[in-house]
């Protein structure tokens, strides 16, 4: 936390107002047919914070997650990341306005590099232009920088060794985090991380966990859904509940979990089960 | 025997096999790049043909007629991506394999007859003219070595010299794009649509990018195709686009001499398993008319071992792209 905390005087209830949101959604509502995978009133996202979005499996947290970054359509509602309107802008333009998501099936370009990976995340090089990828005095010094980069970010995250490998060759714990260093070459203000323990062994978790700390204390604003409640305790500054598509909590890690409500949601679902224990399959 | 290997030797070389080699180039740009399953690559050098052939025809000079076939070419190009790129890849294959049918239906139908020439097509005298004054070789039978082939007229060394200078300049262009910052983004897209979105590209645009260059080559190819021949519909029918995938994927995907060497494989050994069926299967086995399609059916079981014992193709690099992963 920093010195004066942004969440002091953020009531704890659903559709909250923060002090300073990056990202504000108003009456999203996503329906598949007969059933309603979201319905969200209102929701903020505190900039320079890490905000956890929980709930138990089908409350519609990954639908919501496509929904705010372009991927999915609602049938209504209105979004904004940092004051403009997201309404209907394709995922590729989400990106660009700086907000880049990872996946809870991690994408990694298989059959690339580790680098040429990390430089396809990279924003503004002119030699992705066809014409001007015919010239390459105009982006040479562009992929310098790009993948000095690169570079720092892989040894940040422990893969500068396998730069030249494969993507595919790489664990899936090692995916997860060149996904996440990926997407930062492209210098996001904020990232969205869609289950990024999933599937990582216990090991890196802990690196994991030190790299998402880092980011924020880097600026960036971090939005993550999880299932690992030891996870969500450890690093969220502000924990958003979902159930049956719709917000029914928020509040800090430490009290929100105590909510009725969010217990009822959990509970409903896995009655026999440690929450503290809840994985991700 | 020695015939026979003049022939294949003299097989590697014709504007057949450059005609192939540029049309798998530019499937190369479709498949091998950004993933595309193009499966009517015969109709974008169809189009190419009937842009050339019609506009000499009808007068044009040789730049304008290159321009039409190109022009048409990537106009059918957008048209097919516009509203298929946006799904998955397997509908692309169905869309293209059956708009290249149409193209093909369309030339050999009799409402277009002054146009097209329907099902006869245009023949060579009709628009090599002008094509042929511009041989700077004799126009009689020139030898070079044990080779014999016209100067200037339809397989001409002329056509030769044109065909592969115009293979060099596109593997070049191929090469370039596909080592850019540009090629990156196709590649990226070939392994996976979503995370390239997420990282802020356009993947729509560039599909519709790809798939209106391979068509352009492709379009190229039908120009030199039809120069060393005529311009037939039914010559342009699904087999052709299945030769040059299996050219394609004998060379190997995704390489940059991979369409080169594919296509000088695949017709090379189609002369040579031809010839040696002539000289030691009786007549009585198997007649003349029979080998030609006895050839194409050992060439068929030559794809299917190669598809499952070296996928990447001759030249590839396992890792980097399998035809069954």
């Amino acid at each position: 936390m920093t010195d004066i905390d942004p969440f002091a005087n953020v009531p704890h209830e659903p559709g909250a107002p923060k002090k300073d949101p990056i990202v504000i959604a108003d009456h999203v509502q996503r329906r598949f047919g007969g059933l309603t995978a979201v319905d969200v009133d209102h929701f903020e996202v505190q900039r320079h914070a890490i905000t956890a979005l929980i709930g138990p499996n089908g409350a519609g947290k990954s639908t919501f997650f496509n929904l705010l970054t372009g991927f999915d359509k609602p049938q209504k509602g209105e979004w904004q990341f940092n004051g403009n309107s997201m309404k209907g802008v394709s995922p590729a333009k989400v990106a660009r306005a700086g907000k880049v998501r990872t996946f809870q099936l991690t994408k990694a370009l298989n059959r690339m590099t580790v680098i040429e990976n990390m430089r396809l995340g990279a924003a503004d090089q002119r030699g992705e232009n066809i014409f001007a990828a015919f010239i390459p005095t105009l982006w040479r010094q562009r992929e310098i920088d790009i993948t000095e980069r690169a570079h720092g970010l892989l040894h940040r995250f422990q893969l500068f060794e396998k730069k030249d490998d494969f993507a595919g060759s790489l664990s899936g714990g090692q995916r997860k985090l060149l996904e996440m260093a990926r997407a930062l070459m492209s210098e996001p203000e904020m990232v969205m991380l869609d289950e990024p323990m999933a599937g990582v062994n216990p090991a890196l978790t802990e690196s994991l966990l030190e790299h998402i700390v880092k980011l924020k204390n880097e600026g960036v604003s971090v939005l993550f859904v999880e299932h690992d409640m030891h996870m969500v305790r450890r690093i969220s500054d502000w924990v958003v509940v979902m159930a049956e598509g719709r917000i029914i909590a928020e509040g800090p890690p430490d009290s929100v979990m105590l909510n009725p409500q969010v217990q009822e949601a959990y509970l409903g679902v896995h009655h026999d089960t440690d929450l503290s224990e809840e994985s991700s399959s | 025997m020695g015939d026979l290997l003049i022939d294949v030797a003299r097989e590697a070389f014709t504007p057949t096999t450059a005609a192939f080699a540029l049309a798998a180039v530019g499937l190369n740009f479709h498949f091998g790049l950004t993933g595309l399953l193009n499966m009517g690559q015969a109709g974008f050098m169809l189009l190419g043909m009937y842009g050339y052939a019609i506009t000499v025809r009808e007068g044009g000079p040789i730049w304008l007629a290159i321009i039409v076939a190109l022009v048409v070419a990537m106009v059918f190009g957008v048209i097919l991506g516009w509203p298929t790129l946006k799904l998955r890849g397997d509908y692309l294959a169905i869309v293209t394999i059956a708009a290249a049918e149409m193209v093909r239906y369309l030339g050999r139908s009799q409402n277009f007859n002054s146009l097209t020439g329907a099902s006869t097509g245009i023949r060579g005298n009709e628009f090599k003219g002008s094509f042929e004054a511009l041989s700077p070789f004799p126009d009689r039978m020139v030898d070079v070595g044990p080779f014999a082939l016209h100067g200037t007229r339809s397989t001409s060394w002329w056509l030769v010299v044109v065909g592969w200078a115009l293979v060099a300049i596109f593997t070049l262009i191929f090469w370039r794009l596909s080592k850019s910052p540009w090629g990156r983004v196709l590649k990226g897209i070939r392994e996976d649509e979503d995370a390239v979105r997420s990282l802020g590209k356009n993947v729509y645009s560039y599909k519709m990018q790809a798939l209106v260059i391979g068509g352009a080559v492709g379009a190229v190819s039908g120009v030199i195709w039809a120069l060393g021949a005529s311009v037939q519909p039914d010559s342009m029918g699904r087999p052709t686009t299945f030769w040059v995938w299996t050219l394609l994927l004998l060379g190997g995907a995704a390489t940059i001499f991979g369409p080169v060497l594919g296509s000088i494989l695949f017709w090379c050994s189609l002369v040579l398993i031809k010839g040696l069926a002539a000289m030691w299967i009786p007549d009585t086995v198997l007649s003349q008319q029979q080998l030609q399609p006895f050839s194409l059916l050992l060439v068929g079981v030559t794809l299917m071992l190669l598809v499952i014992f070296r996928p990447q193709g001759v030249l590839g690099d396992k890792r980097e792209l399998a035809f069954n992963d």
